[in-house]
C-alpha cells in the first residue's frame, strides 16, 4: 500500500511536483503518464525512498519512510519495494543467480536458492541461471531485473519506463508479466511511462502535466 | 553471497588489472622480505660468533680485518704477534681468559686453527664423534668440514699453506682426525682445530726436514692457556675475556699504545660494519617501499577509474537495500583483498628468493643463511599490505559512500 499526503518537491524556488493526496492499495495498479521532464522519475524515486521530498508524508506499508534513518530506509526499501529501471543495470561481474542472491543478501533476507530458481522459472529464465548477465539479450536482462524486483516478495513494485528499450511484443509482454506478478505477491504496482503502446493496459492513470 | 564474495567477483572481472596490482605489491614485499631475512640471519650469526669475546689482540693493521679474520674467519689475518709478548699480556689481572689462535693453513679451503679446548667451550660446542685433540697434529673438525669433505675419525690429510685451496700443500706432515664436532651454528662448524704447536710443527718441517714426525707429542697447553715455545714463536691472535668491565676501559688503550700489538672490540667493529652495510640495505629498503607505494597508487587508480563505470552498480545496490556503510566496506575490501593477496605472494616469493640466493652463493651455507626461517617481522609486512589496501581504497570508498542514488539512476 502506498499513501501520499501533501507531497511537494522542487529545487529551491522551482517547484516541479505537488500532489495533495494519493493512495494505491495492495493489488491495485497505477500508471503515471507524462512527457519526459514532467517529474515521473522524480515521483518514483520519492516513492522508492531514493529521494526525500521537500514536504509531505510517504507511507509505504505501515511506515512513513522518510521518518526512518538512512540505513533503516535502505533496508526497508530492500525488503518491501521492488524497483525496475529503464535500463537493466544488473551487476555485470556476477551471474544471473548471484545477482538475485545479492538482492536477498543486501535486503538482509535469507539467501534462498530455491526461491531464486522459482522466480527464474516464472520468468522463463531457468536456462540462463548460471550465465553472466553480459551474455544475455536486452529483453532477457530486463526480465532479470523484474526477477530481482520480485525476489524478496515486495509489497510495492515501482517501474520506471520498463518498456522504453523493448520492441512492441516484448513491451506488452513485460507489462502483462508485471501485472500478473504483482497480483501474485498482492503488491501495489506503479509504472511510470510515456509509452503509448502500453497505455490501455491500465485503468487507473495519473497524468503529470509539466506545469 | 556476501560482501567478500561480491568484492572478489569484481576483482575477478578485471584479471589483467588485478594481476598487475598484485605483481607490484608482491615484488615490493618480496624485496623487503629478503632484506629482513638476510639482516636477521646475519645479525644473529654475527652475534653468536662474537659472544664471549670481549677483545681480540693481534698484529697491527685494520681493526675490522682483525675481527673478521679471527672471530668470523672470513678475512685474512693481519699478521702474527710474538708469543712472549702475548704471554706477558695474559698476566694482566684484568684478563680472565685468553684463547690463542694460530692461523695460516687450510685443507680444501677450510681453515686450520691452532688453539686450545677453551675455544670449543666458548661456543658451547659438543663433540659428535671421537674426542677432543690432545696430541700435536691430532685435530678435531667442524660439522660442515666433515659433511662437505666426507671425512671421518681416523682420516689423515696434509694441510696447505695459506688460506685458499690453490696454495701449495705441506708435505709429509700428516694431520689426523680424532674427533668431529656437532653443528653449533658458529664459526667452529667450518674450522679444523688443533694444537698451536701442530701449526708450528708443520711450518718448521718446511724449513728443516727431520725424521721425528711419527713421534706423538702431547700439546703443552691443549686444554687452556698459551703453549710454551721458543723466543721466535708466534701466534696470530688472542681472544680475550675481561675479568671486570674495567678491562674494556684500560686494556685497549694499554695494548694499542704500549705494545706492538693491536686490540679490537668485536662489538664495536661489527657495529661499524653494520652501519656501513646499512647504507646499502637502507637504499634497497627505500626502493622496496617505493614499489609498494606505486602498487598502492596503482590499486587506487584502478579502483578510482572503475568507480566511474560502477556508479550505477553502487546505486543499484543501494536501491536493493545496501546501506552507505556497506558500500564503503565493499570498496575497501576490494583494495585489501588485492594488497593482502600481493603481500602473501610477496612473502612466499621473498622466502623462495632468499633460498635461491643462498643456494647460488656457496658460502651462505657456512654462515647458515636459508629461506626457510620465519620471523616476527612478517606480520608487520602483512600489516603494511593491509594498510596500503586501506589507504589506496579510501577515496574511492568515500565516493561510493556518497553515491547519490536518485541522481545516478535518473541520469539514464
Amino acid at each position: 500500500m502506498i499513501k501520499l499526503e501533501q507531497l511537494s518537491f522542487g529545487y529551491s524556488d522551482h517547484k516541479i511536483l505537488s500532489i495533495p493526496q494519493l493512495e494505491v492499495k495492495d493489488d491495485e495498479h497505477l500508471m503515471i503518464l507524462g512527457k519526459s521532464g514532467s517529474g515521473k522519475t522524480t515521483l518514483l524515486h520519492i516513492l522508492g525512498g531514493l529521494l526525500a521530498p521537500n514536504e509531505g508524508k510517504v507511507v509505504i506499508g505501515q511506515s512513513d519512510i522518510y521518518q526512518l534513518s538512512s540505513a533503516q530506509r535502505d533496508k526497508y526499501r530492500g525488503q518491501n519495494i521492488g524497483l525496475i529501471f529503464q535500463k537493466p543495470h544488473l551487476i555485470a561481474a556476477l551471474t544471473v543467480q548471484d545477482n538475485l542472491l545479492l538482492a536477498q543478501y543486501l535486503a538482509g533476507a535469507a539467501q534462498d536458492k530455491g526461491r531464486v530458481k522459482e522466480v527464474l522459472e516464472e520468468l522463463d529464465l531457468s536456462p540462463k541461471r548460471l550465465k553472466k548477465v553480459k551474455a544475455l539479450s536486452q529483453g532477457e536482462q530486463q526480465r532479470v531485473t523484474i526477477a530481482r524486483a520480485l525476489i524478496n516478495r515486495p509489497r510495492v513494485i515501482l517501474a520506471d519506463e520498463p518498456t522504453a528499450s523493448l520492441d512492441d511484443d516484448n513491451a506488452l509482454r513485460v507489462i502483462r508479466m508485471l501485472k500478473s506478478k504483482a497480483k501474485d505477491c498482492h503488491a501495489a504496482l506503479v509504472i511510470a511511462t510515456h509509452d503509448q503502446r502500453v497505455k490501455d493496459e491500465f485503468d487507473v492513470q495519473l497524468n503529470l502535466s509539466s506545469s | 553471497m556476501n560482501l567478500f564474495v561480491l568484492s572478489w567477483n569484481y576483482i575477478k572481472a578485471k584479471p589483467l588489472n588485478t594481476a598487475l596490482n598484485i605483481l607490484l605489491m608482491s615484488l615490493g614485499i618480496a624485496i623487503i622480505m629478503v632484506l629482513i631475512l638476510l639482516n636477521v640471519q646475519l645479525e644473529e650469526n654475527l652475534a653468536k660468533n662474537k659472544r664471549g669475546v670481549d677483545l681480540v689482540v693481534g698484529a697491527k693493521g685494520s681493526p675490522l680485518q682483525l675481527i673478521l679474520a679471527n672471530v668470523y674467519h672470513i678475512d685474512f689475518p693481519t699478521g702474527n704477534i710474538k708469543l712472549d709478548e702475548a704471554k706477558a699480556l695474559t698476566r694482566n689481572r684484568l684478563i680472565k681468559q685468553a684463547i690463542p689462535l694460530a692461523l695460516g693453513d687450510n685443507y680444501q679451503g677450510f681453515r686450520i686453527a691452532g688453539t686450545n679446548h677453551d675455544y670449543v667451550k666458548l661456543y658451547s660446542a659438543e663433540i659428535a664423534e671421537g674426542a677432543l685433540w690432545k696430541y700435536n697434529l691430532d685435530c678435531v673438525i667442524g660439522a660442515n668440514v666433515a659433511k662437505k669433505l666426507k671425512m671421518k675419525v681416523g682420516d689423515a690429510f696434509n694441510g696447505s699453506h695459506g688460506m685458499s685451496v690453490a696454495d701449495m700443500p705441506h708435505e709429509e706432515q700428516n694431520y689426523q682426525v680424532v674427533g668431529i664436532l656437532k653443528p653449533s651454528g658458529s664459526a667452529l662448524d667450518n674450522l679444523i682445530l688443533t694444537n698451536v704447536e701442530s701449526v708450528w710443527a708443520v711450518h718448521e718441517h718446511d724449513a728443516e726436514e727431520d725424521g721425528h714426525h711419527h713421534e706423538r707429542v702431547l700439546g703443552s697447553a691443549y686444554e687452556t692457556g698459551l703453549p710454551s715455545g721458543d723466543e721466535d714463536a708466534e701466534i696470530t691472535s688472542m681472544l680475550l675475556q675481561f675479568r671486570s668491565p674495567l678491562g674494556a676501559v684500560q686494556l685497549p688503550r694499554m695494548i694499542n699504545s704500549n705494545t706492538n700489538m693491536q686490540a679490537a672490540s668485536p662489538a664495536f667493529e661489527t657495529q661499524r660494519l653494520f652501519s656501513l652495510l646499512g647504507i646499502g640495505v637502507d637504499m634497497l629498503m627505500a626502493f622496496a617501499y617505493i614499489i609498494i607505494a606505486i602498487s598502492g597508487l596503482s590499486v587506487f587508480i584502478s579502483l578510482y577509474n572503475a568507480l566511474k563505470d560502477r556508479k550505477y552498480d553502487l546505486a543499484i545496490m543501494r536501491s536493493l537495500g545496501a546501506s552507505q556503510a556497506k558500500l564503503f566496506v565493499h570498496v575497501i575490501l576490494e583494495g585489501i583483498i588485492i594488497t593482502v593477496l600481493g603481500g602473501a605472494i610477496g612473502l612466499v616469493m621473498g622466502h623462495a628468493l632468499m633460498e635461491g640466493l643462498a643456494g647460488l652463493y656457496e658460502k651462505s651455507d657456512d654462515i647458515g643463511i636459508t629461506g626457510f626461517i620465519f620471523v616476527n617481522q612478517e606480520l608487520y609486512v602483512l600489516l603494511i599490505a593491509i594498510g596500503v589496501g586501506v589507504v589506496a581504497s579510501l577515496i574511492p570508498a568515500v565516493n561510493a559512500y556518497k553515491t547519490d542514488i536518485s541522481n545516478v539512476l535518473a541520469d539514464d
